[in-house]
C-alpha cells in the first residue's frame, strides 16, 4: 500500500516528556491517531521499556475499538533529551506534552528546560492532575505558550480531557491544543486554573474518604466499590479508580491540594500512605487495593 | 501487503481443539471461575474488557501466534470457542497473512 497518507494526524509530531503511565498512554493515543511521537525520559531503563509499553497500549486501544479504522500508526522514537531526538530532523513540533511525575519542582525544571529549546509559539502542555498552571508558568520562557491538560488513565479509552487555561495562557495556544485534541478524537472541556481544577478537586478527596471508610472497618474495599457502582452509578468504584490513577500519584495530588487549599479532607489518610510506603501503588505495580497481573 | 484473513471468528463450529482445556485452565486460574466454551467473558457481571489484552498476550506466548491488525477486536476474544478458533486459524495461516 503506497501513496499519500491521508490520516488526519500524519503531518504532526508530538514530543512527550516522561515515559511513565501517563506519558506512554498519551503517546499511544497519539500514535493510534497517526501522529508521530518523540518520547523523552532521562531514565534509560524506563526509556528502554517505553516502546513495548506504548505498543501494548496501542494494541489494547485497537482491541477495544478505541482507534479510528484504517489509520496508519504514527512513528515512535525515544531519547534522553529533546536535542537527542531532534538531531537531523526538520519541521516544527505540533506540541510538547510534559507528563513527568506529579511534583511541582520536577515539572517546573522540565518545563523551564524545554521552553528554552522549542520554537516560540509551540504549545507546551503540562499534563497534571492538580498543580496550578499559573504556578508552573513562573518557570517557563513564554507563559503564553503554556497550558494544562488532565488526561484520565488510560488516555486512549477516556474521551474527555480537562484543559486548564492558566492566567497567562494565550488564545493561540488554547486554540492549537483544542485542535490537537480534536485530531486525537477527544472532547476538551476548558476550565480556569485552581488547585486540582475540577475533576481532582472533587474526586481525590472523595477517594480519600473511601479509603478512610475502609480503614475504619465500616466496609471492605469490594463493598465500598460495589455500593458506589451499584447505588451511585460510579463506573468502577473509587478504590479501583485509585488503583488505576496510581496510589503514589494520588497521594502527591492530595498533598498539592491540601497545601494549597488547607482542606483537611485532602490530607492523605494513613492507609493510603502505608500502601505507598509498601510499594503497593495500584495497577501499575500489580497490587494496590486489588491484585493485578499483566500490567497494561 | 497480503489481504488479511481477519474476519470475525465464527463460533458456530463444533470443534474445540486442544487449546481449549489449557485456555479454560488459564481463565479459571486468573478469575477463580469456570468458563463454558460459549459464555461471553465480557457480558454484564463478567470480566473487565481491559482483561482482553491479557488474553491476547497469553495466546501469543502460549501458541506462538501474533494477533495483529483487524484480528485485534474484542469479539474474537469473547468466548473460549472464539479464541480457540482464532488460534487455530492463525496457526494454519502463512506468516503475514493476518494483517499488519
Amino acid at each position: 500500500m503506497t501513496g499519500q497518507n491521508t490520516t488526519p494526524g500524519a503531518a504532526q509530531r508530538l514530543a512527550v516528556l516522561g515515559a511513565g503511565v501517563m506519558g506512554t498512554g498519551i503517546a499511544a493515543l497519539a500514535i493510534g491517531h497517526g501522529i508521530a511521537v518523540s518520547m523523552i525520559d532521562v531514565d534509560r531503563r524506563r526509556l528502554a521499556e517505553a516502546t513495548d509499553r506504548v505498543d501494548r497500549q496501542v494494541r489494547t486501544a485497537r482491541l477495544m475499538g478505541a482507534l479510528p479504522e484504517g489509520t496508519r500508526p504514527g512513528l515512535l522514537d525515544v531519547g534522553v533529551s529533546l536535542a537527542d531526538v531532534s538531531t537531523g530532523r526538520t519541521g516544527t513540533l505540533t506540541a510538547v506534552v510534559e507528563a513527568v511525575t506529579e511534583d511541582p519542582d520536577a515539572k517546573a525544571k522540565v518545563l523551564a528546560d524545554v521552553s528554552a529549546l522549542v520554537a516560540p509559539g509551540t504549545p507546551v502542555v503540562s499534563n497534571t492532575s492538580s498543580i496550578p498552571i499559573g504556578e508552573l508558568a513562573r518557570s517557563v520562557a513564554r507563559p503564553e505558550d503554556l497550558i494544562g491538560s488532565h488526561f484520565m488513565n488510560p488516555p486512549y479509552l477516556i474521551r474527555t480531557v480537562e484543559v486548564i487555561r492558566g492566567p497567562r495562557t494565550g488564545p493561540r495556544t488554547l486554540d492549537a491544543v483544542r485542535g490537537l485534541l480534536t485530531t486525537l478524537g477527544r472532547e476538551s472541556v476548558v476550565v480556569e486554573d485552581a488547585p486540582g481544577f475540577v475533576t481532582s478537586r472533587i474526586l481525590h478527596p472523595m477517594i480519600n474518604s473511601a479509603v478512610r471508610v475502609v480503614a475504619a472497618g465500616t466496609a471492605s474495599v469490594e463493598s465500598v466499590d460495589k455500593l458506589l457502582q451499584g447505588c451511585l452509578g460510579h463506573p468502577t468504584g473509587p478504590l479501583r479508580t485509585a488503583d488505576l490513577i496510581g496510589l503514589d500519584n494520588l497521594v502527591d495530588s492530595l498533598w498539592v491540594l491540601h497545601e494549597r487549599t488547607g482542606d483537611e479532607s485532602c490530607r492523605p489518610c494513613e492507609l493510603l500512605l502505608t500502601k505507598v510506603r509498601a510499594g503497593h501503588l495500584g495497577r501499575k505495580s500489580g497490587r494496590g487495593f486489588y491484585h493485578y497481573e499483566g500490567d497494561l | 501487503m497480503t489481504v488479511p484473513s481477519d474476519q470475525e471468528v465464527s463460533d458456530t463450529g463444533d470443534r474445540v481443539d486442544t487449546a481449549a482445556p489449557e485456555l479454560v485452565r488459564f481463565l479459571t486460574a486468573r478469575t477463580g471461575r469456570t468458563w463454558p466454551p460459549d459464555t461471553d467473558l465480557f457480558a454484564t457481571g463478567g470480566l473487565s474488557s481491559l482483561f482482553a489484552m491479557e488474553l491476547v498476550v497469553h495466546l501469543e506466548q502460549t501458541y506462538g501466534v501474533s494477533v495483529r491488525g483487524t484480528d485485534l477486536r474484542l469479539d474474537n476474544f469473547r468466548t473460549v470457542r472464539r479464541m480457540v478458533a482464532l488460534v487455530d486459524r492463525l496457526r494454519n495461516s502463512e506468516p503475514g497473512d493476518h494483517g499488519a
